[in-house]
């Protein structure tokens, strides 16, 4: 599947009647990376989960590739080509990591297999474990494969890296950034390190109190420290 | 990578379905045990038979999916009115018979799901006693269908293939009844590997996660209770082939009850579980009921709760871990 366009327009959702994000408007073209920050209970998950149709739409359109996914059930969002993977690295736990890989595929399986297995050479050494004996890491790495397996268009990312050891933060965004360069899908990524977001990034949104405080280039947000500190409470190296 | 891959699919393609040829030799060896060691119990050993299909069933739908049911026992009742009935309008060849029942579980399963698998929890179990209690009054009821508390007999069908004919000593029945049961075995082994199998034990694990991966979880799971159905209707029909009566026994909660205590036994979410689960409940309760008629009940539940207590996830998973923690060192020692 090819990368496609995401269009958001007035966004609004939450939980039941409670509004968490509110009239977002924002594009990410074919291919793009955007990266979406924020200080924590912002909305930035929330946000996630409504693209992926998790949460309570309120008010506004999401556009994927032309197609208004707005009235969609997750199920059908993730076949018209959305891959979501949360934050909580859900993994089914009775399965095997191969099991995992292969659940509901149609047709050969081999050729998938491969590709995930090529991505993530450690989840060939572990293909026949279980879902409860991986750690963190290959777990976060099993979540994504999962995810690609379904050959989705555009990629949410939900804090892939949040408690990962440094070593395995850099293998993963080195893994995300080839699949952002291979062009095959775009990807929004919602990432607390913000040094690493804004080095995969081109565009950037930051959100406060579920609304869109700014938008930019990733170079524009770095230039001016004064609003990184301001927006997002950190200091840039 | 792909050298690595193409070489594992080599190695394993020199035996293709090494645990389902496994399951066939190992079925066939016990199916020849019992019919040598038990020659005079023939008999009971068909009826267990067409009981390991219905706890079978029961854990496609439990085991596998997660779905929490009373009720299954009203689908092998179902099925076995259905061959009953067929029989007695003249279709006797067993086989056609067998695909009665699966047809007429098939069908009974899928309206059962329709609606139990709508709902989760404690409303999924209410109804599928609720279904299995309609079934049961109906089949009370319509005595001209069921024959009511007298039962459906009279029920008997021809020869295996035009060949074998059912003999008093049960011979026959036994043998249709394992060769039908091995060959569902399998097909079911392999089938619950399939990424339609792997994906509703997804479902099971987390069905949020699954809807994000593009599954239609009802849709799924109304299709297992269909095929899970199919599985107890090839169960009644067995049992209205082979005992040649079909009673309100059939599709009694009761059945369901025991039914699910076999699962529990034997360890829900593995189809061995469910074989050895129903047999050693079956051949517990076939002796002790005749050494101690009166207190056979009480053994059978100290029996459940020790079962349980020490092997909460079933007999099954418990001699796996066993093997799996002895093996390593019987591996280091040679």
């Amino acid at each position: 599947m090819a990368a496609t366009r995401l269009e958001v327009s007035n966004l609004s959702a939450g939980y039941g009647p409670t509004r968490i994000v509110s009239n977002l408007t924002f594009e990410v073209a074919e291919g793009g990376r955007l990266a979406i920050l924020g200080r924590n209970g912002v909305g930035k998950t929330t946000l996630l989960a409504s693209l992926m149709g998790l949460s309570t739409h309120h008010d506004g359109t999401i556009s994927v590739g032309g197609m208004n996914m707005t009235g969609l059930k997750a199920s059908a969002r993730a076949r018209a080509g959305i891959g979501y993977v949360p934050q909580t690295r859900d993994v089914f736990r009775s399965l095997t990591v191969e099991e995992n890989l292969v659940t509901g595929l149609k047709g050969r399986t081999t050729e998938a297999l491969e590709e995930a297995y090529a991505l993530f050479p450690r989840l060939a050494e572990r293909r026949k474990h279980f879902g409860t004996q991986l750690s963190g890491g290959e777990q976060q790495m099993l979540s994504l494969a999962r995810t690609l397996m379904g050959k989705p268009s555009l990629l949410l990312l939900d804090e892939p890296l949040e408690g990962l050891a440094p070593v395995i933060c850099d293998q993963l965004m080195l893994t995300i950034a080839k699949l952002a360069e291979s062009g095959e899908m775009t990807i929004v990524l919602v990432e607390q390190q913000i040094e690493r977001a804004l080095d995969f990034a081109e565009s950037v949104m930051v959100i406060e109190r579920g609304r869109s405080v700014w938008a930019g280039e990733c170079g524009e947000l770095r230039s001016d420290r004064k609003i990184v500190e301001r927006l997002l409470g950190v200091g840039l190296h | 990578m792909s050298d690595r891959l193409a070489m594992e699919d080599r190695r394993s393609s020199r035996l293709p379905f090494p645990a389902e040829l496994g399951a066939l030799v190992a079925m066939a060896l016990a199916g020849l045990l019992g019919y040598l060691v038990f020659p005079d119990d023939l008999a009971f050993l068909t009826r267990l038979i067409g009981i390991v299909f219905l706890v079978l069933s029961l854990d496609l739908v439990t085991g596998y999916c997660g779905i929490a049911t009373l009720g299954q026992s009203a689908i092998f009742g179902v099925a076995a009115y259905a061959v009953g009935n067929a029989c007695l309008a003249g279709l006797v060849d067993p086989v056609a018979l067998l695909g009665v029942g699966m047809v007429a579980g098939a069908v009974m399963g899928l309206a059962s799901g329709v609606l139990v698998a709508k709902f989760q929890g404690l409303p999924q179990l209410v109804l599928s006693i609720a279904v299995g209690q309609l079934v049961a009054a109906m089949a009370n009821k319509l005595s001209s269908v069921t024959g009511g508390s007298d039962g459906l007999a009279g029920i008997s069908p021809g020869p295996v293939l035009g060949i074998f004919n059912f003999d008093l000593y049960g011979r026959t029945g036994y043998v249709f009844s394992l060769v039908v049961l091995v060959i569902v075995f399998v097909i079911l082994l392999r089938f619950v590997r399939s990424p339609f199998g792997l994906l509703c034990r997804a479902i099971k694990d987390d069905s949020l996660r699954a809807r994000m991966i593009g599954a239609r979880v009802y849709p799924r799971l109304i299709l297992m209770y269909g095929i899970s159905g199919a599985v107890a209707g090839i169960g009644g029909a067995l049992t209205a082939i082979n005992t040649g009566v079909v009673g309100l026994d059939s599709v009694s909660f009761e059945r369901s009850a025991e039914t699910l205590v076999m699962l529990v036994i034997g360890g829900a979410g593995t189809l061995w579980g469910a074989l050895i689960g129903s047999v050693v409940f079956q051949i517990f309760e076939h002796y002790v009921s005749a050494a101690n008629p009166f207190h056979w009940m009480t053994i059978l539940g100290l029996m459940l709760i020790v079962v349980v207590l020490f092997a909460p996830r079933g007999l099954v998973p418990l001699a796996v871990s066993v093997v799996d923690r002895i093996a390593p060192r019987l591996g280091g020692k040679s």
